[in-house]
């Protein structure tokens, strides 16, 4: 690494302003990052476009689960990126059949592995069998063949790369689209402003299967993420992964938000960090204080058109399920309970956490 | 040493896929394919069969867990009908482009609508182009000997597609006829092990299923054409050996009586057997009838059919489907195709039979030998190079 010119003192005050950051979140697991792997199994000079929140995901995801794994992906963006023939970025073996049968295909490697190591046709190593697939391809035109999957028990691991709508095609919505974001097919017009419909909730559906680990996760939060990996991997039976993969294009924000949008979209409840181990709740980035979703949602050009009532409907759903999964986690765990009064976390300058390192990290004075 | 023994034919083909060692079963219960797959789980439950039997929950997952399981290495069947075929049939080509030799048993059978469970060959002329190699057989015998030919033929090195046998439903999986059994000893050396060269496994990371742009979709759709074509002699190979170890030969087009006969009857899967009859019976008359038995659908057979049916002056094509609209059933489509160019060529005459399970007799065939005519839509039944009947329909 290049050092810096003595002369450049502009430059130098932001170093010396990050490092201060840095060790004052020294404890905080956004730079738990830097305790990861260097090798890369998903290898640079793919074509995710900048600031995808699924390229650094998926980065992360492929860092924890190693070289001794076996890829399943639905068709989607990171297929598309990934594996222009002749040119792939998988360091590790990796296919791909179609959109809806990622956890269908994974089920049929996990078999054959399972039946060549039974018959002594390869040696008794464990191989992780993981499927992966977009948010259309999990809540979408994948749910059968997911919801087979998690069924018949296979021993394997899924992870859905949420964007929240069919980025690949153009972003057209999805039933994973949250309430309001407009998109080519849920545009907002003179009469409808958005998606009209609720976040389908993949996390109770799959969890409904009684399968052994279910979990959200995002980028935002590596080393959350790292650990539910982890887990999902070394569970016997099936595991669900639920990521936030911000996307610049899609939800109309530059690139270099993607993670600092993740991180309010945790900070806010709209999309808590929790597992569900054997059936028991427990949040993994708990607070009692929540951002308003204003700050995350103002941020974001799918949002524009947002009416100040519909705004107010999402903050009292965010509440409400917040709160719903507070509790069931609470019953679990032992937490304090919530209260309406205590909800908010309102900062007197209006910014979250996320924003101020973010702001800091621009060279902004903190 | 072979024993023969009097069973339902599905159970004779799950015996030889218990035989032929599969690893992984994946599929999805559909009338009249079931007595197969049931027979395959209780030899799985039994302990008779080392294999994973994936009970999916569509034929679209029975495909996709197929093809995971041949891409990690493990020889794998399934088998299906009508609409599970329907329902799987987007991934039976990406199969075959990822060149996963694995064995399907489609028992055939009409698709909807009208729903029927009954039998006809509208199920697999919807996957006619997928790039799979397809036969047809028109016995007991013949489905169990064709499960091993098929493994063999599907995992030679230069061939590596999917093999998908056709068998007809209820008039061949729910009947009961004598099939002489093959001994694992007798076996051994016709289905070797399966020793897949490229499979996903972490010791040897590799990528499948990448896409192409417009600048490698043509060649890479001209290699898996190429590959079909040419594995031609593996298939005849196949044949071949099978014919040595068990006495039973088979090509890719049976004849009967076809060296000096006017008129041949072309037809596919368990109806040559009645077509025979019909065409010994009109031998006895002294007619100059012969049959023609198309085995082997893709890759299409042209030199050797053209050769077989150079010499007539007529062929009459049996369809068990419709292309709606079209020239022809699809059977004699194809024939009129192979046989364009060539120096007086027969008369093709096109009949769509046996649809959704219609019962075709002897005296059906004679009919349509002799060239009768249903009187519903005669302008139909003109000798000319376009034309078919949807015999015996009523008006």
């Amino acid at each position: 690494m290049k050092s810096l010119e003595p002369g450049d003192k502009n430059k130098q005050q932001i170093v010396t302003k990050c490092k201060e950051r840095i060790n004052a979140m020294s404890d905080a697991n956004v730079y738990a990052v830097k305790t990861m792997t260097s090798k890369e199994y998903f290898a640079p000079g793919h074509r995710a476009c900048s600031g995808c929140g699924q390229a650094v995901a998926v980065r992360m995801v492929q860092k924890t689960l190693g070289r001794n794994v076996v890829m399943a992906s639905a068709t989607g963006c990171m297929e598309v990126v990934s594996s222009p023939f002749p040119q792939s970025s998988w360091q590790v073996p990796w296919i791909h059949v179609a959109f809806e049968n990622a956890a269908a295909v994974a089920s049929g490697i996990e078999a054959g592995l399972k039946a060549l190591r039974r018959k002594g046709k390869i040696d008794g190593r464990k191989i992780t069998v993981v499927a992966m697939a977009g948010d259309g391809g999990t809540a979408d035109i994948g749910l059968q063949a997911l919801s087979g999957a998690l069924e018949r028990g296979h021993d394997f691991l899924y992870v859905c790369y949420d964007n929240e709508a069919y980025m690949n095609t153009g972003v057209q919505r999805s039933s994973a689209t949250p309430f309001g974001a407009a998109t080519t097919t849920s545009p907002a017009g003179s009469v409808n402003s958005g998606q009209l419909t609720w976040k389908k909730n993949m996390m109770r559906i799959t969890a409904a299967h009684d399968i052994p680990y279910a979990a959200t996760a995002s980028p935002s939060h590596p080393l959350d993420l790292v650990n539910k990996v982890k887990k999902g991997m070394e569970i016997e039976g099936p595991a669900y992964l639920h990521v936030l993969s911000p996307c610049p294009p899609g939800w109309g924000i530059s690139a270099e938000n993607s993670i600092q949008l993740a991180r309010l979209a945790v900070e806010t409840g709209i999309f808590p960090l929790y597992e569900i181990e054997e059936g028991k709740h427990r949040m993994t980035m708990s607070t009692d204080k929540l951002v308003p979703v204003e700050q995350y949602l103002k941020k974001q050009g799918r949002f524009r058109r947002l009416s100040p009532e519909m705004m107010e409907m999402i903050q009292e759903r965010v509440r409400k399920e917040w709160q719903e999964l507070k509790e069931k986690s609470d019953l679990s765990h032992g937490h304090r309970p919530i209260t309406a009064e205590n909800f908010l976390l309102r900062s007197p300058e209006g910014e979250s956490e996320a924003e101020k390192i973010f702001r800091v990290k621009a060279g902004a004075p903190a | 040493m072979a024993k023969r023994a009097g069973m339902e034919v599905s159970i004779a083909a799950a015996e030889a896929v218990k035989q032929a060692n599969v690893d992984v079963i994946a599929a999805y219960p559909i009338t009249p394919q079931t007595h197969i797959v049931e027979k395959l789980s209780e030899f799985v439950a039994d302990g008779q069969l080392d294999a994973e039997y994936v009970t999916v929950e569509s034929e679209h997952s029975a495909m996709s867990v197929c093809i995971g399981s041949q891409a990690s290495g493990a020889r794998t069947f399934t088998s299906t009908s009508s609409q599970g075929l329907a329902l799987m049939s987007e991934l039976v080509p990406i199969a075959s482009a990822l060149r996963l030799p694995m064995v399907m048993l489609l028992v055939n059978r009409s698709l909807s609508g009208p729903l029927s469970i009954w039998n006809d060959h509208s199920d697999v002329m919807s996957i006619r182009d997928s790039g799979c190699i397809q036969m047809f057989v028109k016995n007991g015998q013949e489905v169990y000997d064709h499960v091993f030919i098929a493994y063999r033929i599907a995992e030679k090195q230069n061939v590596l597609l999917p093999v998908i046998i056709n068998m007809d439903g209820f008039i061949l999986s729910h009947t009961f006829e004598p099939v002489e059994l093959m001994s694992s000893d007798e076996l051994k050396g016709y289905v070797p092990p399966y020793e897949p060269k490229y499979t996903l496994h972490p010791d040897h990371p590799l990528t499948m299923g990448a896409y192409a742009t417009p600048a490698l979709y043509t060649e890479a759709k001209k290699a898996h054409d190429e590959v079909l074509k040419a594995s031609y002699p593996s298939i005849l190979e196949g044949w071949e050996s099978w014919g040595q170890l068990s006495g039973r030969h088979y090509r890719p087009v049976e004849e009967l009586f076809c060296q000096d006969a006017d008129t041949i009857i072309v037809s596919m899967g368990s109806l040559s057997e009645t077509a025979a009859e019909a065409v010994k019976l009109m031998r006895q008359q002294g007619q100059k009838v012969g049959l023609l038995e198309l085995r082997l659908w893709r890759p299409f057979p042209f030199e050797e059919f053209s050769r077989a049916a150079a010499g007539a002056q007529r062929l009459v094509v049996m369809d068990r489907a419709v292309s709606s609209g079209g020239p022809g059933g699809p059977v004699a489509s194809e024939i009129r195709s192979a046989l364009y160019g060539i120096k007086n060529p027969p008369q093709v005459d096109s009949y769509i039979i046996g649809l959704g399970g219609r019962n075709v007799t002897i005296q059906d065939y004679v009919k349509m030998i002799e060239g009768e005519k249903t009187d519903l839509i005669p302008e139909a039944n003109a000798a000319s190079g376009s034309s078919y009947e949807i015999f015996g329909a009523r008006g």
